[in-house]
């Protein structure tokens, strides 16, 4: 067992874990953080996607051992009280989800996606989330919505 | 009209707290683009998926899964495990062969139909690989994993039997001891040979529908509970109520004695229509140790074992005359069953069988399907389920017609279809087509496709040898949904009726609780069935919640596939909604001291006729509630239920249009352009509808072009993971242009039609159309499924020789 500290959505915890225990299920199996799925065990699909120190992982393919010291972000820490994260809310808007298995993993590409390029094109937009699978959109709506959220982020910047 | 009501105390003070909803005004909820309610917790993160619950004293689940896909099981010794830490208790099929039972089929398709015993943990032989063997119960995932590895298990091989063809021989080797040979089920209608002697034109072509693994984004998930009396199970399914009747069937737990539900589900596409052995086995579970039991899958696990879809040879002949006109259409298919019939397994390409002739007017048909064992994961319903594969043929046969003729392919089928003064049309697979304007949806098509200017485009390429050759695919669609009619069902010898129930709720406040036997998995159906419920009630939006996926708060339904929902569902919540509002009006009348004849009903306000007198659906609910004045022999409650058996299926309709561009020298293909027109009827909220209609394009592209789930020669399933079972990212897809023509359904009083399946259904066709079409000048007639950069190269280099 090893022992390690994380902070989850500005909680800090202190953990025993064993080395093999994979960071997703830290999160869901002890932390109560379900709002973080699992789609597979070969990190295609990216439903497991959250923030480590400001940059988006698999979840599944990160050992618990290997966030030690990490500040991560995951879906249920984006929204500021009951007002939703400008991406949410453009998810919502653009109806870029149906089953919503995929969409806590698309939203945080999304945003690590934003990081590189605030203003990116559609082209741009579906190459930056290949690695984020949904069977239901077909991710035509994704993409509106990741645009959507892009300029809803830099219109509150400007603003702020 | 508060401070008149008389409902007592309780009553007064929702009145006056401003509690009290108010109707409505002005506002014309179907039709509208509203956004769904079920996001707020989906983009959140508090969604109730299955593998989400944690319960005191949970038990995890791991199963030992057959290497083999044919063998006996000579040996097996679970009690090695039991040493491991963690673990609690260790099962193999022979420990519970007593109780286990068979795994239901629910449509035997034949008289003489071979269903043969499905125990789900094999017993003394597995017959694909991935069937549970032996369970590990543990303290948690890990340890029931680790634990697998000491179960003590011995195999002696059995031959592998993975091709349909070599399955019918005589000596082919034997899935079960009755013989590889499930069914033959024949329909035929006209003159067949007659339509065939001396044909001008007949077109003959294999076509092969490769096996599909449906892939829900969310794996399955199980958790059972008992409390000593009863049992709860949880459940990843899109049937919840066909779940518990058969469950309770199969384990003799009593139907009273089992809730079900389905909490948030993460996609199904069918693959969640089944009743599986992980279900069945979580059940047993709990009764033998009363402890919450759970088990999630891998996604490895899943492709091995969530049922299949597809999977058919089909051998088609297509008559015609010198002008293109149909004559006659023949159709033998060879269904893979894999290796056990599980829900509806033989019923799928049954499904397809009244739908080979698509829109045209033909004289004469005839269907064989014969269903085939081999030792695979068995098939069952993937979206469509049978009605995309007999589109794919006669959309992709009216296209080698055309070539043949050297016609437009539009131009042939325009020439066969059943024009808009012709419906309703019975067609030659005794369908009554109720309405339809395959002209217009057609016409609208073309216009945003650009066709003429591609057409030109791709002579002009080919003209100049252009490497990259344009293709242009066309699928003029239409499919039967909205399942169904019971009496149909009957006749078919399914197991069930296809009718749908909902109730409507009113509660004090005047808020409403609408109650849906259909059971969504991702569509949307809490916003539309809102929709629906708002006009009806002329009630808010916001004052509407739907439940469902419960059986102990909507005991009853039939639940969701088959873009049933709507057509079936939506319209058994009108009619409850139409009773709540004939009970108001009697004690609206009663209040507003007027007979019930004179009472109308606009915006959730009813009125005496002529007079401004009135008094809102709230209100009453409130003084219902009250009752200390109701009329004599008044019930003190609106709420009110309904069930609805559709008299006929649904037939929306559409165009496709696809332009594909294919480099010759790689095979490497790319979409240009879709275009997707559809006829759906009449739309309750069209940013759902469009959702349904992207997606859908999605899947049936993904099957034209990515996705075969790959078994070797000895049954070993190739595909297991996402890196090898390709399905499609954002990045391989087009953006779709999408539009609509309106016909309404005339068989249900929201003259809705289905769309669930519609854009996967269209799609396939359309994509490998424009692929074979760009190829034409190279001497390709087809290129297999999935159209593969190597296939596409092969094809050329084979059509080129």
């Amino acid at each position: 067992m090893t022992r390690i500290t994380v902070t989850v959505d500005g909680v800090a915890h202190e953990e025993e874990v064993e080395p093999r225990l994979l960071l997703v299920h830290l999160l869901r199996d002890r932390l109560g953080k379900i709002g973080t799925p699992v789609g597979c065990d070969t990190s295609n699909c990216g439903a497991c996607t959250i923030m480590m120190d400001g940059r988006s992982v698999k979840s599944c393919s990160v050992l618990a051992v290997q966030a030690d010291g990490s500040e991560l972000l995951t879906v249920e820490g984006l929204a500021d009280g009951p007002t939703w994260h400008p991406m949410q809310r453009a998810f919502h808007e653009e109806h870029a989800l149906q089953c919503g298995y995929c969409t806590p993993g698309m939203i945080m590409a999304a945003l690590d996606l934003l990081k590189d390029d605030p203003d990116p094109s559609d082209e741009a937009i579906r190459h930056g989330l290949e690695g984020n699978l949904c069977r239901c959109t077909g991710y035509s709506n994704i993409v509106k919505a990741v645009r959507r959220g892009a300029r809803a982020m830099s219109d509150q910047e400007v603003t702020t | 009209m508060t401070e008149e009501l008389d409902a007592g105390i309780v009553a007064r003070q929702i009145a006056e707290s401003g509690e009290l909803g108010e109707p409505a005004r002005n506002r014309h909820e179907v039709g509208a683009a509203r956004r769904r309610k079920e996001d707020a917790r989906l983009v959140t993160g508090r969604t109730r998926w299955t593998d989400n619950i944690q319960l005191p004293g949970m038990l995890y689940v791991a199963f030992l899964r057959s290497p083999m896909a044919h063998a006996r099981v000579t040996r097996v010794d679970a009690s090695p495990a039991l040493h491991r830490p963690g673990v609690v208790a260790a099962f193999t099929g022979r420990d519970l062969a007593g109780e286990q039972g068979s795994l239901p089929c629910a449509w035997p398709v034949t008289e003489d139909i071979v269903v043969p015993a499905h125990p789900p943990m094999a017993v003394d032989e597995v017959r694909y690989a991935g069937e549970a063997v032996a369970c590990v119960v543990a303290t948690d995932r890990y340890r029931a994993y680790d634990a697998l590895e000491s179960i003590e298990i011995d195999y002696e091989p059995l031959p592998a039997v993975v091709d349909m063809n070599a399955a019918l021989e005589d000596d082919a080797p034997r899935v079960h001891e009755e013989g590889n040979r499930a069914y033959v089920w024949k329909f035929g209608t006209g003159d067949i040979d007659a339509a065939f002697r001396d044909a001008p034109v007949v077109v003959e072509r294999t076509f092969v529908q490769q096996r599909l693994i449906p892939t829900a984004m969310e794996p399955r998930a199980v958790v059972a509970q008992t409390d000593g009396d009863s049992f709860t199970l949880h459940s990843s399914t899109q049937v919840p109520h066909i779940l518990r009747i058969m469950l309770a069937t199969v384990t003799g737990i009593p139907e009273h004695k089992l809730r079900v539900i389905a909490p948030d589900v993460g996609g199904g596409f069918g693959s969640k229509l089944q009743v599986t052995a992980e279900e069945v086995l979580l059940l047993l579970l709990a009764r033998r140790l009363g402890k919450p039991v759970k088990w999630t899958e891998s996604r490895s696990e899943g492709n091995l074992t969530v049922h299949h879809g597809r999977d058919q040879i089909q051998r088609l002949s297509l008559a015609a005359e010198a002008d293109g006109r149909l004559r006659g259409l023949r159709v033998d298919l060879l269904a893979d069953m894999g290796a056990y019939l599980m829900l509806i397994t033989p019923g799928i390409p049954i499904l397809g069988a009244f739908m080979f002739n698509g829109i045209y007017k033909m004289d004469a048909y005839d269907f064989t399907c014969t269903g085939v064992f081999t030792t695979k994961m068995p098939t069952d319903a993937y979206r469509g389920a049978g009605r995309p594969e007999a589109t794919f043929a006669i959309e992709r046969l009216m296209d080698e017609l055309a070539a043949e003729l050297g016609l437009d392919p539009i131009e042939v089928r325009r020439r066969n279809w059943i024009t808009r003064d012709e419906f309703p049309y019975t067609t030659v697979a005794n369908m009554t087509y109720d309405s339809g304007d395959y002209e217009a949806a057609t016409r609208k098509a073309l216009a945003l496709f650009g066709y003429d200017k591609l057409r030109a485009e791709q002579s002009e390429r080919r003209d100049r040898r252009d490497p990259v050759q344009l293709g242009i695919g066309v699928s003029t669609y239409t499919e039967m949904c909205g399942l169904a009619p019971s009496r149909v069902l009957g006749s078919l010898s399914y197991g069930a009726g296809g009718w749908e129930y909902a109730a409507v709720r009113m509660l004090p406040t005047g808020k409403v609780e609408a109650v849906t036997g259909v059971s969504p998995h991702g569509q949307g159906h809490e916003t539309a069935w809102s929709q629906i419920v708002a006009d009806a009630l002329g009630v808010p939006f916001e004052d509407v919640a739907v439940v469902h996926g419960d059986t102990a708060i909507a005991h009853k339904g039939m639940d969701t596939y088959g873009s049933r929902s709507l057509a079936v569902g939506g319209v058994a919540l009108v009619r409850a909604c139409d009773k709540v509002r004939e009970k108001a009006r009697h004690v609206a009348a009663h209040m507003l001291e007027a007979s019930a004849e004179d009472i109308e009903f606009s915006e959730g306000t009813f009125r005496v006729r002529g007079t401004e007198a009135g008094t809102t659906i709230q209100e009453i609910a409130l003084a219902v509630f009250g009752a200390h004045d109701l009329p004599d022999g008044v019930e003190a409650s609106l709420d009110s239920d309904a069930t609805f058996d559709p008299d006929d299926f649904s037939f929306p309709h559409g165009t496709h249009l696809c332009a594909v561009e294919v480099d010759t020298e790689t095979g490497a293909t790319s979409i240009r352009s879709y275009v997707a027109v559809d006829d759906i009827g009449k739309v309750i909220n069209p940013l759902i509808v469009e959702g349904q209609v992207h997606g859908g394009i999605a899947q049936g592209i993904a099957q034209a072009l990515f996705e075969e789930a790959v078994y070797d020669s000895e049954g070993n399933l190739l595909t297991t993971t996402m890196a090898d079972y390709l399905l499609p990212s954002a990045a391989d897809l087009p953006d779709f242009v999408t539009a609509r023509t309106e016909t309404p359904a005339t068989g249900n009083p929201l003259g809705v039609k289905g769309v669930g399946e519609a854009g996967t259904i269209a799609s396939t066709p359309a994509v490998v159309n424009a692929v074979v079409d760009a190829l034409r000048p190279y001497g390709v007639r087809d290129v297999p499924m999935p159209c593969t950069p190597e296939r596409v190269w092969r094809a050329i280099q084979g059509g080129a020789s």
